[in-house]
């Protein structure tokens, strides 16, 4: 437990893990893009970026480059204030849930023991869901605030995906919540040192990605942002930085939801670990990008092969189908651990 | 530590109340309204309900508030002119609000004046605490209001119908 | 630590907006956000309460005081919806008589 004494030195270190967090999230989601494109382009048998850089490494510096210096258009009957808190909103909910998860086991610095998270909340995974939960106004403010009927409907239309899907994304994981018996993201992760929970909880985890791939607007689940079918949706009216911000919230959202579902579902941090100290302590954080790096190949793997859903067989999908059966999965689950504890 | 915190986040949850109450365009309401709500989850923190401060904002400023929204955005609310209506209810009612509302905080601040609340972690309010007092002692109302939500939704189902 | 007064204070002061707004608007949906705001400020009472006593069962009135909240704003938007379409109005001074 944390005393008065150790306060300063706390506040360092959890400062010092945030700075280090969001450098590398960052540079991750440029690179996350340089991937997509890479990976894209390979399954449609084409190069992908190939001219800066040796095979296109530093294009996402040309982007971000092309982003800061493009022209900042705000059509003239936008509502101001909205226009230009939605995607900051997007941008600010996307790098929250970051923190509590967590990345490798622990450090040990000068006697005193840092973990490798940001904060363990006891109830981490429910902050995660009430960040999600809160997104969505990014995209509806967005849609709304730009007085122009495309956006509208793509905002509405993205919230109403949005909402529907955090439903079977916060029951599939219940299944998982009721095995490790805590909300702490730790304490799951510490659960799944015999077993990971993959095995115990397939249904919940084909659930969980599912419904994580609507939450993020990624094809198949893509249509409110469809070139061909609403322009650009919720963000036909932004340029430059916000929409570059509106960007980044969603690689930000798409690498939050593999690195839960690493921790939820594949033991996180949990691998072979060996060798002296310094290498124990890097080891388990190796582990953990390489699954999520894994979970983002999928991501971008499904994007290259499947085709868009259609609205209607969207939503229906996710209340007719994905509903009940993440209810009958906690049902299932429930009845299990009844008949195992009797 | 918990003090300083709980004086911002109840200051800021006055303006944004006030905000509430006196803009014109609807949106911002709500959106103020989003902002009550989360300064009086982070409250509800302070004050030790871990479990409700979540619930608080993945139910009432995670769902309910973007029904508000969605309905503001779909039925177009414009701005509210001010009427004749209303300048008569704010000479009429406006005195009678503060003065019963003066009655209550001065009773209020009377009779607790001298109590605070126990310092440290007074008891447990996780998910498990909560969760074993809502389905033991309390099932009975748990399942009247999920019955109660069931009917909610069917008769909002059947109220915005265009036609029955 | 903050004193109970201060905190209870606070909620007295929501409710006292909440019911301000509820006065003085004219507007069908501001009026029920005003609603809301009344409803949250009971909720910190309740909250208030239930650390100071020490007992959880003031949590879960909050609970299902949400809960109910959620339910009455699902059914009262959607007659909002129902009363826009049939009036063509969302301000309560012309939405005072039952005559169409």
């Amino acid at each position: 437990m944390a005393t008065l004494s150790d306060l300063p030195l706390l506040v360092l270190a959890t400062l010092a893990k945030v700075v280090v967090v969001l450098v590398v999230l960052l540079t991750a989601i440029a690179y996350i893009v340089w991937m997509e494109r890479k990976v894209v382009a390979r399954i449609q048998s084409r190069w992908g970026p190939y001219l800066v850089g040796p095979h296109g490494l530093l294009q996402p510096v040309a982007d971000g480059l092309k982003f800061l210096f493009k022209e900042d258009i705000v059509p003239d009957k936008v509502d101001r204030p909205i226009f230009w808190l939605a995607p900051f909103l997007a941008f600010t909910l996307a790098f929250l849930s970051i923190s509590v998860i967590p990345f490798g086991e622990s450090v040990t610095i000068a006697g005193h023991t840092i973990p490798f998270q940001i904060t363990d909340l006891n109830v981490g995974l429910l902050f995660v869901l009430a960040v999600t939960s809160l997104g969505v106004y990014g995209v509806a403010l967005a849609g709304w605030s730009s007085n122009s009927k495309f956006p509208l409907f793509g905002g509405l239309r993205s919230s109403a995906q949005l909402i529907s899907y955090e439903l079977s994304l916060g029951l599939a994981v219940v299944g998982v919540v009721m095995i490790a018996g805590s909300l702490s993201l730790r304490e799951i992760v510490e659960q799944q040192r015999g077993l990971w929970n993959i095995v115990k909880q397939p249904i919940g985890f084909l659930l969980y990605f599912t419904a994580a791939i609507a939450e993020t607007n990624r094809t198949p689940f893509d249509l409110p942002e469809a070139e061909s079918e609403l322009v650009g949706g919720y963000h036909t009216e932004y340029s430059s930085f916000k929409f570059a911000m509106f960007f980044m919230a969603e690689y930000a959202n798409m690498v939050t939801v593999s690195c839960l579902a690493t921790s939820l579902f594949f033991g996180g941090w949990l691998g072979p670990v060996f060798g002296p100290p310094l290498l124990r302590a890097i080891l388990p954080v190796l582990w953990f990008a390489l699954k999520v790096l894994a979970f983002l190949f999928v991501y971008i793997w499904i994007r290259g092969t499947l085709p868009r859903f259609r609205y209607d067989q969207l939503m229906s999908f996710g209340w007719r189908f994905m509903l009940p059966v993440a209810l009958l999965n906690v049902l299932g689950t429930s009845l299990i651990l009844a008949w195992r504890s009797v | 530590m918990i003090a300083p915190l709980f004086y911002i986040f109840a200051g800021l949850a006055i303006v944004a109340g006030l905000s509430v109450v006196l803009q014109r365009t609807p949106v911002y309401s709500a959106l103020s309204l989003i902002l009550v709500l989360c300064t009086l989850a982070v409250i509800y923190l302070l004050l030790g309900a871990e479990f409700l401060a979540v619930v608080q904002v993945i139910v009432y400023a995670g769902a309910i508030m973007v029904l508000f929204v969605f309905v503001i955005m779909l039925l177009n609310a414009r701005q509210e002119a001010p009427t004749d209506r209303s300048r008569f209810a704010r000479r009429l009612g406006l005195p009678l609000l503060a003065l019963f509302l003066a009655e209550i905080l001065f009773v209020v601040l009377d009779y607790f004046s001298g109590a605070v609340f126990a310092p440290g972690q007074a008891f447990d309010a996780g998910p498990h605490a909560v969760g074993s007092l809502l389905f033991r002692n309390y099932v009975l109302p748990f399942e009247v209001t999920s019955i109660l939500i069931l009917v909610a939704v069917m008769g909002a189902v059947v109220l915005a119908k265009k036609q029955l | 630590m903050v004193p109970v007064s201060h905190v209870l204070a606070l909620s007295v002061i929501l409710f006292g907006l909440g019911a301000a707004g509820f006065i003085v608007r004219r507007n069908i949906i501001t009026i029920f956000m005003c609603i809301e705001l009344m409803l949250n400020a009971v909720n910190l009472a309740f909250i208030a309460f239930s650390r100071y006593l020490g007992n959880l069962d003031g949590q879960i009135f909050v609970f299902f005081v949400i809960v109910v909240a959620a339910a009455e704003a699902a059914v009262g938007l959607a007659i909002i919806i129902a009363v826009q379409r049939n009036r063509q109005t969302l301000s309560i001074d012309d939405l005072d008589s039952m005559k169409m």
